[in-house]
């Protein structure tokens, strides 16, 4: 960055401006960005490296790095299924309609996002363990949650909630009726309408929603440590196989996955960010 | 249910009409809210007050539950206000400037988001630890950051990072700086601009985004549990607290705790709620809600 601010006067590295502060502002952030940010991150994917591709795979691919990781890749996506389902559900229920309490539940959808990840996992735990208000009911007709996947799948679903409702919601707020209108006053039923008009509409907003959960559920660790008992081989994420292995001093294969995870993560942002630019591209062509 | 009167929320949405859908997509909805979300929430009260008010109250005075909720104002303390003076800098010049690789600048802002929080934590343990990058010269100057308050302090900005830049980046895009370039041209300082017109402009904007900071640096817990190094009285915050006491089998304990902390995200959402029901950032603008 530095050697472009050196170059600016000669072609034009901002737009003139009467404003002041630019230097300040852009040099300040561009300094807590590297410190904080950009540093660390370097630090990390160096280590890595610098290890050597043949340390990084043999880390990786130890029986139970490959479950945990396997683990935790199924689990998001199965997390990532059910907030999209009941995430489209709660965000056109409270974009369409008015009932009693709609803004208190409105409020409530981003309780995940502000109760601390560890509160909401032993939350979750006592809830379905065996003598939990909703645990109490599923144990004896054999429906296990806590220290099983699902109870990892449910973890996962409940941080990733928020994602789907928050991008999802206004959208359908949005939606031109005028369509929806003429469709109807066209002969469409319902199920036209929804496959036709109100699917396509929301399904941009529904992906970006529903990877940005995946992402989330992917890197989850307080909320999900609580409920998933944490057994080698069977319940045991990617992120909690981090901690451990840092506890243990083993900081190659403690890297090693960290850096597998942000490769993860650092796809999905992509895959979204290519999505968006595509999307906008596409409505500046119809305009 | 009859109670439940069911109206399309703005007159002009007319699909899927019939009452019977209606009721039944509100029915599952409020069945789906309460059993994941509020459910948990109750759960923490009641688990907190299990075994009554004495047993609560003693949980809550123990020394080190003090020490935690000492450690997570003080952590916050520093945190929140090191990335409001970031998100200030970096709206001003992302949002008044045009300038070569913004774009870029302004989705590197969001990398905070995408990143696990553990791996965040382990990041600052390359550079920061015993083996880390700065590790030989920073225990030869006896400089102690992983496993001390200052890791826990790098941690949480980290993961809260992008939170006041967020909100006040569009919001400052979406105004324009024509207040701004008025003043300039009238002679005003700059600080005297930022002062009188930026800052009243923006100041519920971020307000919002200090509030979401402040509530995520409190609650962050995977981030921490890498660097804070478990040590008690001296580096594990509330959240942290909340899982030794659990791991310890003290269940009443915990959740006496884990009700602090959920008491503040409680606080949190109406809070929030309130600054976008005054002011209409994030929400219900352009809906039929506020017109009618």
């Amino acid at each position: 960055m530095n050697d472009r601010a050196s170059t600016q006067k000669s072609w034009r590295f901002k737009q003139s401006s009467p404003l002041p502060g630019f230097g300040l502002s852009l040099g300040y952030t561009l300094f807590y960005l590297t410190i904080i940010v950009l540093l660390p991150l370097a630090a990390i994917v160096l280590r890595s490296l610098h290890n050597g591709p043949a340390r990084f795979l043999r880390a990786i691919s130890t029986p139970r790095v490959a479950a945990a990781c396997w683990l935790t890749l199924e689990s998001s996506l199965l997390a990532s299924v059910v907030t999209a389902i009941f995430g489209s559900l709660v965000a056109w229920v409270l974009a369409r309609y008015n009932f009693p309490g709609r803004r208190l539940i409105d409020a409530l959808i981003d309780l995940p996002f502000a109760l601390p990840t560890a509160v909401a996992g032993i939350s979750l735990t006592a809830l379905y363990s065996e003598t939990g208000w909703i645990g109490r009911h599923l144990e004896p007709r054999g429906i296990h949650i806590v220290f099983t996947q699902w109870g990892i799948v449910l973890a996962m679903s409940f941080v990733g909630l928020p994602f789907v409702v928050r991008s999802v919601q206004p959208v359908l707020e949005e939606i031109d009726s005028a369509m929806e209108e003429a469709a109807i006053s066209l002969g469409a039923s319902d199920w036209q309408v929804f496959t036709r008009i109100l699917a396509p509409v929301c399904l941009p907003a529904l992906i970006t929603g529903t990877a940005l959960a995946f992402a989330r559920a992917a890197g989850e660790y307080g909320s999900v440590i609580f409920i998933a008992g944490n057994m080698p081989m069977k319940t045991e994420i990617a992120a909690l196989l981090v901690v451990t292995k840092l506890e243990e001093y083993d900081y190659v294969g403690a890297s090693a996955i960290a850096v597998a995870m942000l490769a993860l993560s650092f796809v999905v942002m992509l895959t979204l960010n290519l999505l968006q630019w595509r999307l906008q591209r596409r409505k500046g062509e119809r305009v | 249910m009859h109670l439940v009167r069911l109206r399309s929320k703005s007159e002009r949405a007319p699909s899927l009409k019939t009452t019977a859908t209606r009721l039944a997509l509100v029915f599952a909805a409020l069945i789906f809210v309460a059993a994941f979300l509020v459910l948990p929430l109750v759960t923490v009260f009641a688990q907190a007050f299990a075994q009554g008010w004495r047993v609560y109250a003693d949980a809550v005075c123990r020394e080190d539950v003090i020490a935690a909720l000492k450690l997570t104002a003080l952590v916050a303390a520093f945190a929140v206000p090191l990335n409001v003076i970031f998100g200030l800098a970096a709206s001003w010049a992302i949002a008044r400037f045009d300038f070569v690789g913004k774009k870029l600048l302004n989705s590197l802002i969001d990398i905070p988001l995408a990143v696990s929080p553990v791996v965040a934590g382990i990041m600052y343990v390359e550079v920061f630890g015993l083996r880390g990058w700065l590790g030989a010269w920073l225990s030869a100057h006896n400089l102690h950051i992983i496993f001390a308050v200052p890791g826990i302090v790098l941690a949480t900005v980290f993961v809260t990072f992008p939170f006041v830049a967020r909100e006040l980046i569009p919001f400052m895009q979406a105004q324009g700086c024509d207040e701004e370039e008025a003043a300039v041209v009238l002679g005003a300082s700059a600080p005297s601009i930022f002062w009188r017109i930026t800052l009243p402009n923006i100041k519920w904007p971020l307000l919002y985004g200090t509030i979401l900071a402040a509530s995520r640096s409190i609650g962050e817990f995977g981030a921490v549990s890498v660097v804070s190094g478990h040590i008690r009285g001296l580096t594990v915050t509330t959240p942290l607290e909340v899982e030794m006491l659990y791991n310890e089998y003290n269940f009443t304990a915990a959740f006496a705790v884990a009700s602090l902390l959920t008491l503040a995200a409680v606080v949190t959402l109406i809070v929030k709620k309130a600054i976008e029901l005054a002011t209409g950032i994030h929400g219900e603008r352009e809906t039929g809600e506020r017109a009618r």
